[in-house]
């Protein structure tokens, strides 16, 4: 019996395809639930013997050979709509089950299971059957009312079956317990709340949903929001009629009520099968197991909700109904087990081991939410505030599962009151009636405010006389835009740090956007550190059947047991599983879930998802120990950090780390467990790199720790004395990508001077003379498709390669960068590096590499993005490989990297008033979780100009820009990119003054959202990345431009334009708390040399590096309490810290600084710069508002673009 | 003489044909997800040089034939075809890159060159055919 049962797991495992590229989708596994659901398992597989999984696993058999998905891509195949057939259809067929005949009339005909049902002889042969008739009765009712969920029938069998035998066994006990809560209570609970959902749409839907589709916000929420109050009241009251009535006529023909009247007999029948077995045996009661998933964790509310029902004649039951307390820790227990949705933010945190500066969703339930980091004031408020029954909800409600009862009650009573009456335990529920309905008032009178919303915002059309504002910056930091959207709205949105589109308002057609001259585009920041982050399990993570966009808040039910796609409009099924919602533990409420209530959300992903077991988190460190290498003395930083940080290392028991060194020749360190010390294995043929001992060069992380800990002991002074100067990273890479192929992971390499031996070597290609050129740069693009094509080939393989690059001459970035390009990697890059003679780079390199090897890190992903129909998507950036039209392909993802997206819009938005943007980023998360993030954007279409321009957001237009810029300097030149840059500016502004304003044409004017777009421009024109006529170094400008296709907007944005503070003055005046540290907020200077005083201190925060500008006549307090200097010519040349010093200016300026570092990845080095030091030119370099011998001032730039406008 | 030119040309034309349809077929594939852009890439560039040489081979047998109208109207296709081989960037991959081929409508102005070429070569054989035959019966 149990030889077939286990045989389709292991098999299909081994037909797995080895790699997740390739556009085909390999062979799907074999069962539809992961391991992430097997706990869901639990209860319903309660009291059976093994040989009941055999059965399930035989509808999966046929599974693999069906059934083909990509992860996240299967456009076509919905992995669900199987599910409902196919288990259904086949559940007659699998020939192992010891009664074969039997099963076969259960398939057919629900009269069978009678006599079927009711032998009770061997467990093997009735409780399968019993399942099956189950199902098969069921599927009339999927089809059409879902009575049952043949879903969670299925997947109740599937994960069994994929879980094997043993922990299955090792659940019955707990299982048996949840088994008496079930037959009787729970089984009439889940049919008497469907004819409700009938007559409820029928009835009161309607009214509701049609006049507010008018209003301004249009169908998609208004629908979703007018739909949603009424049900509580009425469904209880429904309920509890539905429930007496049920049982009144007939004692298990309750699920047979109104809607189902076609199959009323079969039902009948189906349901007296089930109440036959009922009598038998109380481990035969199959039926209400297979409602299963759903059910058993309905029993606790759902019994509550209904005193009635247990006193009804379920006598044959020798089992009574427990007390209802009872049966809630019942409930409560096992749901801890089987929630199919779980705010779990804390496992979360300490699954991934990330930290969490920023937060942005309300729904999981931490009671303090950090306002103080929270950016978006809005946000915040809406956080904080939370007025609105439907969205506080979940935020008060949800405790973490493991709590038991008696904290759960509680919980629930400060929850319970107006808006979810379903989720009240212990109220009887006619005493809950009244309280629901200022519930729905509630709502109603929101929904007035949210068709007032429409009017504009007056503010970013204020018309600004460019030339003439002096103060262009404002003097506290710029927020992301509020998109024009009704309250309720806003606040679902996802958070701007994680999606930002360039106008916020989303013109109706192409024409308009050209129009406006603007550019149309998305910066996504997906894989984010978050301190908040929804993590749902369930085992049908809903999609649109279509376009498999995921559930989002933005999406309408029409009624309880359907809802609309918002990007492709389709109508889908609402599966049965998402009527209950495990935050509030009630049932009927699908808008309520947390999928719909967050638009960042996160799953568990089941093995659809996957194309071969996630893999392991691998690491191979390439390291450059030529000549060159071992004089600047990385090896000693790299090897200490190493050393400090390798328990850090994000992972699980299964962590694998290699070393691979190269001068001239390829050395591999064989760290196989049970060697004294560390073996160096020397390829010397770099032509054909082999591997010498394939198995013992990636070891296990744990189990070869001395060895590693050896090695990287020994590696600083290993090549201390060596003469080899040249450098084969080429067939170094090669070695690395075959060592690296059978699993995938990260590679990074280090890599100190122009590779120039083997394969991928490189002539240097800089003219020194040419730096300062104010014509021609060439030597933007890649010199060899060498390296391209090994990042493809590695990011086929799921191996990403991140490249530090610190050499002191050129050493052709623009081509070593393609390896970190293409394969989803990421790129770091020291300019004269040496651990001694500057220690500053050293100390960032340090910094840098603490906070790569801790950060979290995805495996084996990628990322879809989609919008809505009419909207398409043309051009990416970022690093990646495109590998559909609408699939990226990330061999790693990491939370600093950032990607931008242009968009055209390709049929007119007419019809609908606001477009959605989904991205859905699937990985394996260090631990080996299959997880998919998906965040969910919402705009408004406008059809006028100046909503165009009223809702633009400049900073993430200014990214997309430089974005672009970078794509058409490579391809084109940096002359054309420059231009373009220019007409960026101009174009939207003279499209401005000639439609919108009525202003004389002889003055510049912006709308005030536009306002800092010139100063944002000339800041782009000013990086090292475009800028011209001032000397810059092709690696320099290279790594610039390679920063602002991968940086995500926040970082991207102080690199373009530097925060000035002034901190010798700092007050506690407008001060912030983090954690009980008063931090000063000193107002923004504008970029100029005007704003610099002698007498005055200042700080520059450019992203990367921190510059203290400290003025000639300083205040010596400032110079004594801060800098512990006496007087300013005592102040060494050097300063790269702040003396921790006891005075209150000392405590603040650290204070500030402090914050100022924890708001970033990678902490950025402080440069204190004298004036009159030779250091103050990179100090004065950022000043973007003044002239310099080769650019424009602002001033002189507004007055050229002037020109060009009124041309 | 006349008429083995024009059958020569006919034939090339006919390969030509065929490799302009596999190019529309292949690229709508990518458009369509039923292949990766890498391989799709690797499959379209190493045709790229055989239909610059076969078409060069025509235009340059037109021109020694001294049938000057077709051989202009083939220069410009052909300087075309020379033009963007030899402007591929040296970090490419051939003519179709797999990593920018979705990038700024790439995929559609191949597409639209694929097809336009398709276009062209079918005039182009009729009027091999019609020359071919003529030449022949002026045999």
């Amino acid at each position: 019996m149990s030889a077939p049962a286990g045989s389709p797991h292991p098999a299909a495992g081994a037909r797995m395809p080895p790699k997740l590229g390739g556009a085909v989708s390999g062979l799907a596994p074999p069962q539809q639930n992961g391991p992430a659901q097997s706990p869901m398992q639990v209860p319903s597989g309660y009291g059976l013997p093994h040989q009941n999984y055999m059965v399930p696993s035989g509808h999966y058999s046929q599974g693999p050979g069906k059934m083909t998905s990509l992860p996240l891509d299967s456009q076509c195949d919905s992995y669900y709509s199987r599910p409902y057939t196919v288990p259904t259809q086949n559940s007659g067929t699998p020939s192992s089950a010891n009664q074969p005949g039997a099963q076969q009339m259960y398939g057919r005909g629900p009269s069978a299971p009678h006599m079927g049902g009711s032998t009770p002889g061997s467990f093997q042969g009735v409780p399968a059957s019993a399942s099956h008739s189950y199902s098969s009765a069921s599927q009339p009712y999927s089809s059409l009312g879902n009575r049952y969920s043949s879903p969670t029938t299925y997947s109740a069998n599937a994960s069994v079956a994929s879980q094997g035998y043993p922990s299955t066994c090792s659940h019955y006990p707990i299982s048996t317990v949840s088994n008496v809560v079930y037959p009787n209570v729970s089984y009439p609970s889940l049919p008497a709340s469907e004819p409700y959902g009938q007559m409820f749409t029928s009835q009161s839907a309607p009214p509701p949903a049609r006049p507010v589709k008018e209003s301004y916000s249009g169908p998609s929420t208004a629908l979703t929001y007018p739909s949603r109050p009424p049900p509580p009241p009425s469904q209880h009251q429904q309920q509890q009629q539905q429930s007496h009535s049920g049982y009144s006529s007939l004692p298990w023909s309750g699920p047979a009520l109104p809607p189902a009247q076609d199959s009323l007999i079969r039902n009948q029948m189906g349901s007296l099968a089930t109440a036959n077995s009922h009598p038998t045996n109380n481990e035969n009661v199959q039926p209400p197991k297979s409602s299963s998933v759903v059910s058993t964790v309905l029993p606790g509310p759902s019994s509550t909700r209904m005193p009635p029902a247990p006193s009804h004649p379920v006598g044959p039951v020798p089992s009574a109904p427990p007390p209802p307390e009872q049966m809630q820790t019942k409930g409560v227990d096992s749901s801890s087990t089987t929630s199919s949705a779980s705010p779990l933010p804390n496992s979360y945190d300490a699954l991934e081991g990330g930290s969490y500066p920023d937060m942005h969703s309300s729904s999981a339930s931490s009671p303090v939410p950090d306002h103080a980091l929270e950016p978006n004031p809005t946000l915040a408020q809406a956080l904080s505030a939370a007025p609105t029954p439907p969205a506080a909800q979940p935020a008060k409600v949800a405790k973490p599962f493991g709590y038991g009862y008696p904290a759960l009650q509680p919980a629930y009573q400060n929850a319970a009151p107006p808006p979810m009456p379903a989720a009240h335990p212990s109220g009887p529920s006619y005493t809950g009636y009244p309280q629901h309905y200022p519930g729905v008032n509630q709502l109603s009178s929101g929904l007035g405010g949210l068709s007032l919303q429409s009017s504009p915002q007056p503010e970013s059309l204020r018309p600004v006389n460019l030339t003439q504002e002096k103060n262009i910056l404002p003097p506290t930091p710029i927020w992301a835009p509020v998109p024009n959207l009704s309250a309720e709205l806003s606040k679902l949105n996802c958070s701007p740090d994680s999606f930002r589109c360039t106008l916020t308002s989303i013109p109706q057609t192409q024409a308009l956007l050209n129009k406006a001259k603007l550019p149309l585009g998305l910066l996504l920041h997906p894989f984010r550190d978050l301190t908040q982050l929804p993590v749902i399990t369930s085992n049908t993570i809903v999609r649109c059947r279509s376009c498999r966009t995921y559930i989002n808040p933005f999406v309408s039910f029409i009624d309880q047991r359907r809802w609309k796609c918002n990007l492709c409009y389709r109508v889908n099924d609402v599966p049965e599983e998402f009527l209950y919602n495990p935050l509030t533990r009630s049932y009927g409420e699908p808008h309520k879930r947390p999928e719909v209530q967050n638009s960042t959300v996160e799953f568990i992903a089941s093995s659809d998802y996957m194309l071969r077991p996630p893999q392991p988190a691998v690491y191979l460190f390439v390291l450059d120990v030529s000549h060159n290498a071992v004089e600047a003395g990385y090896l000693t930083v790299l090897c200490q950090s190493l050393l400090e940080n390798l328990d850090k290392l994000p992972g699980d028991s299964r962590t694998r780390i290699g070393f691979m060194t190269f001068d001239s020749t390829i050395h591999f360190y064989n760290l196989q467990e049970g060697l004294s010390q560390p073996q160096m294995l020397i390829v010397s043929d770099i032509d054909d790199v082999f591997l010498p001992t394939p198995d013992s060069l990636l070891v296990n992380l744990y189990e070869s720790k001395e060895l590693i800990k050896d090695l990287l002991n020994a590696l600083p002074s290993m090549f201390i004395n060596t003469r080899e100067t040249h450098s084969a990273l080429g067939p170094a890479l090669q070695a690395a990508f075959k060592l690296m192929s059978p699993t995938g992971g990260r590679v990074s390499v280090f890599q100190t001077q122009l590779p120039s031996l083997g394969a991928g070597l490189l002539q240097s290609r800089e003219d020194p003379n040419q730096r300062s050129s104010t014509k021609v740069v060439h030597h933007l693009g890649p010199a060899t498709d060498f390296y391209k094509k090994l990042a493809l080939d590695c990011s086929g393989q799921q191996t990403a390669v991140d490249l530090f690059l610190l050499s002191s001459q050129y050493s052709d970035l623009a081509s070593l960068a393609c390896m970190s390009k293409y394969s989803a990697g990421c790129i770091f890059y020291y300019p004269s590096f040496h651990s001694t003679h500057n220690p500053s780079q050293a100390e960032k390199l340090q910094k840098d590499l603490k906070r790569y090897l801790t950060r979290k890190i995805g495996f084996e992903a990628v990322m879809r993005i989609r919008c809505t129909k009419g909207l398409s998507m043309h051009t990416f950036h970022g690093n990646f490989f495109v590998r559909s039209t609408d699939l990226l392909s990330l061999a790693n993802i990491n939370p600093d990297a950032g990607f931008a997206v242009q968009l055209s819009i390709e049929e007119s938005l007419t019809d609908t008033a606001l477009v959605c943007f989904q991205t859905a980023l699937l990985y394996t998360s260090s631990k080996g979780e299959r997880r998919i993030r998906v965040h969910t954007l919402c705009l408004p279409v406008v059809s006028s100009l100046a909503d165009v321009y009223a809702g633009v957001d400049v900073q993430a237009a200014v990214c997309l820009l430089a974005n672009m810029a970078v794509d058409r300097s490579v391809s084109s030149s940096l002359s054309d990119a420059r231009d373009a840059l220019v007409n960026a500016v101009v174009d939207p502004l003279s499209a401005y003054s000639s439609a919108v304003a009525s202003v004389p044409r002889s003055t510049l004017t912006a709308p005030s959202s536009l306002k800092l777009l010139p100063l944002y421009v000339l800041a782009l024109l000013k990086q090292k990345a475009f800028r011209t006529g001032t000397s810059t170094r092709l690696d320099d400008r290279v790594y610039a431009m390679c920063q602002m296709k991968s940086q995500p907007l926040v970082h991207l944005m102080k690199m373009i334009h530097p925060n000035l503070y002034r901190i010798d003055r700092l007050t506690d005046e407008g001060a912030i708390h983090v954690n009980d540290r008063v931090v000063p907020q000193p107002p923004l200077q504008k970029l100029s040399a005007e704003k610099l005083t002698r007498e005055g201190a200042f700080l520059m925060d450019c992203g990367s590096v921190f510059y203290i500008w400290v003025g000639k006549g300083c205040d010596s307090n400032f110079i004594e309490n801060v800098l512990g200097y006496p007087d300013f010519a005592s102040i060494p040349q050097k300063m790269t810290h702040l003396p921790e010093l006891d005075t209150l200016p000392s405590e603040r300026t650290r204070s500030f600084v402090t914050w100022l570092r924890d708001s970033r990845p990678l902490s950025p080095v402080l440069h204190l710069v004298k004036d009159e030091s030779p250091a103050k030119t990179d100090f004065f370099q950022h000043l973007l508002e003044d002239r310099t011998e080769a650019a424009l001032s602002y001033y002189e730039f507004l007055i050229h673009i002037q020109q060009q406008v009124c041309k | 003489m006349e008429a083995v030119v024009f059958l020569f040309s006919l034939l090339d034309c006919c390969a030509l044909i065929f490799l302009s349809v596999y190019f529309v077929i292949t690229l709508s594939d990518l458009e369509c997800d039923y292949i990766n852009a890498r391989s799709c890439c690797s499959k379209l560039n190493t045709w790229v040089i055989p239909e610059l040489v076969g078409h060069t081979i025509v235009t340059v047998l037109m021109l020694v034939s001294l049938h000057w109208f077709i051989f202009l109207l083939n220069l410009p296709v052909a300087t075309w075809n020379i033009y963007r081989f030899i402007m591929v960037p040296s970090g490419n991959m051939g003519v179709f890159d797999p990593t920018e081929i979705h990038n700024r409508g790439q995929l559609k102005s191949h597409m639209k060159e694929a097809m336009i070429k398709l276009g062209f070569y079918l005039l182009c054989f009729f009027m091999y055919l019609y020359s071919m035959i003529l030449a022949l019966i002026n045999d």
